[in-house]
């Protein structure tokens, strides 16, 4: 005989599954409400010379944004050259070395270092950078957005490592490789896919940081010279226009600020689905 | 496939007599140079602390304990205190989290308990991305849409409703506590949404099925069975969610007031420590002034460090418990 269910636990039931829903609706839809406005607002206010042209001096309309654009790009560079590297190699130990305290030891630290506020990071780069050589510079900024990219590099590379079977490991070492020669020409290769879009999605990550950068690569108003002047970032100028008074700096901001997003999600997206079609993602 | 190659390959090297050595020597260098860049990790965060200590004695040695109850900030008198800078913290994330943890925690449960499996990996994705977008144009956004609308809808509405509670006192002039927690908790949600997913996904389906056949409700069985096994992992997805919300400083700083002063009601502007770091930092002189910002720096890094770690221990705990 089938219990009857009564109706209020029914309604309840109903009830609150259609709230998760909402939740759910309500969630989503920030996504294409932020989308949304910046298409509106930034695209309308896009135009050639965003990218071609130096912010013009105060009071002026019109100029764009190359000198940051650049900025961005050599300040990630930097990052890249100093996060990727230790945190690949820190990840290969993890995955292929390490024992079990030492290990978790060492995953525990770069669990709190993920979570230090990135101002505090940006503080740090300060300290090291800025006070030993006396004046803002691009090198402070990517020592800062380095600093931020460890974390994400080891557990990338970690997770990735973990996921090649065995059998190829085991298959290396029986064919006379050593431990080395079968983690970096057999190991690693297998993984590689994932670990390029781990290390993409890990970009896209810093190059959306603002505050690191606002008291290591401050900002310039004209190209910045090597690596040791200040330089402007297209974050930071998004944060300084957008609480200037003028109202064509908002617009330039609002364009910034697409550019951004886009280049944060085009990358975003593209990284995911190489891992989700990935050979790592089938044998799970 | 791409593997099978590999191995061809060093079988072939393999065979050069020499290399033999030289590959042992290898061996010995790769594991050398990892384990360097995995204690290279621990010497960062040492130096983070080190640094961090190192730059705020000045401040510790002049005002003491007493600087976190000081509510004082002038520079000109090179006088500083903390308390409203920590006020403003922990309103506004506390603030955020209020809003962001019932929804968040709502929007998992319909992801990993009742959505086709086809469309909840769709809509994680879009929540992903979601998480993708940088502070900075939250706070764009927040400047330049969400606060004029607080003005023109929310806040007349929730004076309407609720002007009497202190909370809501005062004139709105749109940069506010008020603002400043909305933002994050828009900004939380997908943390909390996607930890939160994979720790309800964690729990066995025997349970549910079980719950079903004594003939609980689909909703009875979340709430009543579901829910409470993973609620120390759904607490530790709340903890890191607490964490990122004290130490974000982009959206706050441009929303929040920039005003160091404490106040009851949230419809009033106020300051926060990753604020006040991002805005007086890099144009403080004196050595005091920099001492105390960094000094401040401390105490948020302080917080974020404890909060995190015990997000991890929720988490480590309802993820592992699966497998045991």
């Amino acid at each position: 005989m089938m219990m009857e269910i009564s109706a209020s636990r029914r309604f309840v039931n109903g009830f609150m599954l259609t709230l998760s829903g909402i939740c759910t609706l309500l969630a989503v839809s920030v996504l294409f409400f932020i989308l949304g406005y910046l298409t509106i607002h930034g695209a309308a206010s896009l135009n050639w010379d965003f990218f071609t042209k130096l912010p013009k001096p105060t009071g002026e309309t019109g100029g764009g944004m190359a000198n940051a654009i650049v900025g961005s790009g050599k300040v990630l560079l930097l990052a890249t050259l100093i996060g990727v590297p230790i945190g690949f190699l820190a990840g290969v130990y993890l995955a292929e070395y390490s024992g079990k305290t030492f290990a978790f030891l060492i995953r525990y630290v770069v669990d709190l270092l993920n979570g230090v506020p990135s101002i505090v990071i940006g503080i740090v780069a300060y300290a090291l950078v800025v006070r030993s050589m006396k004046h803002y510079s691009t090198l402070a900024g990517g020592v800062a957005l380095g600093i931020m990219m460890i974390p994400i590099a080891v557990r990338t590379t970690e997770e990735f490592l973990r996921a090649v079977p065995n059998s190829l490991r085991e298959g290396a070492v029986a064919l006379g490789a050593t431990q080395a020669k079968a983690i970096f020409s057999v190991v690693v290769p297998a993984a590689i896919s994932g670990l390029t879009s781990g290390m993409m999605l890990n970009l896209a990550r810093v190059a959306g940081e603002t505050a690191p950068l606002i008291f290591t690569a401050l900002g310039n108003q004209f190209w910045s010279n090597g690596w040791l002047a200040p330089t402007a970032t297209l974050p930071v100028m998004i944060y300084n226009y957008a609480l200037d008074p003028a109202e064509d700096l908002h617009k330039q901001a609002w364009a910034a600020g697409f550019v951004l997003l886009t280049l944060v999600l085009f990358i975003n997206v593209t990284a995911r689905l190489i891992i989700a079609r990935g050979p790592a993602a089938q044998r799970r | 496939m791409a593997a099978t190659s590999y191995i061809a390959e060093t079988l072939n090297r393999r065979t050069s007599r020499g290399f033999f050595a030289r590959l042992r020597g290898g061996d010995e260098i790769s594991y050398l140079v990892t384990l360097a860049c995995a204690v290279s990790i621990l010497v960062v965060v040492g130096l983070i602390v080190f640094e961090l200590w190192a730059n705020s004695l000045a401040t510790f040695k002049t005002f003491g304990f007493g600087f976190l109850k000081n509510s004082v900030w002038d520079p000109n008198a090179d006088v500083y205190g903390g308390l409203p800078f920590i006020y403003g913290t922990c309103v506004t994330a506390f603030l955020g989290l209020a809003l962001a943890v019932p929804l968040g925690v709502g929007a998992a449960i319909f992801l990993a308990e009742l959505a086709p499996p086809k469309l909840s990996n769709i809509l994680t994705f879009l929540i992903e991305l979601l998480a993708a977008v940088p502070s900075v144009i939250y706070g764009l956004l927040g400047i330049f849409i969400l606060v004029p609308a607080m003005k023109e809808y929310l806040v007349p509405a929730l004076k309407k409703a609720f002007g009497y509670l202190p909370i809501f006192e005062g004139t709105f002039y749109g940069l506010s506590f008020l603002s400043a927690g909305l933002i994050l908790s828009v900004m939380v949600v997908p943390f909390i949404i996607s930890v939160s997913r994979e720790v309800l996904l964690a729990v066995p389906v025997e349970q549910r099925e079980a719950a079903l056949a004594l003939g609980a409700t689909k909703w009875e069985t979340t709430w009543d069975i579901v829910l409470p096994n993973a609620s120390t992992g759904i607490f530790g997805s709340v903890f890191l969610a607490l964490a990122r919300a004290l130490g974000e400083t982009m959206a706050v700083t441009m929303v929040i007031g920039n005003t160091p002063k404490i106040s009851a009601s949230l419809l009033s502007p106020g300051y926060s420590i990753a604020a006040v770091i991002a805005n007086e930092f890099a144009e403080a002189n004196g050595d005091l002034y920099i001492s105390s910002l960094i000094f401040m720096a401390l105490v948020l890094f302080g917080l974020t460090i404890v909060i995190n770690a015990m997000a991890r221990i929720f988490i480590i705990m309802t993820t592992q418990r699966k497998g045991a």
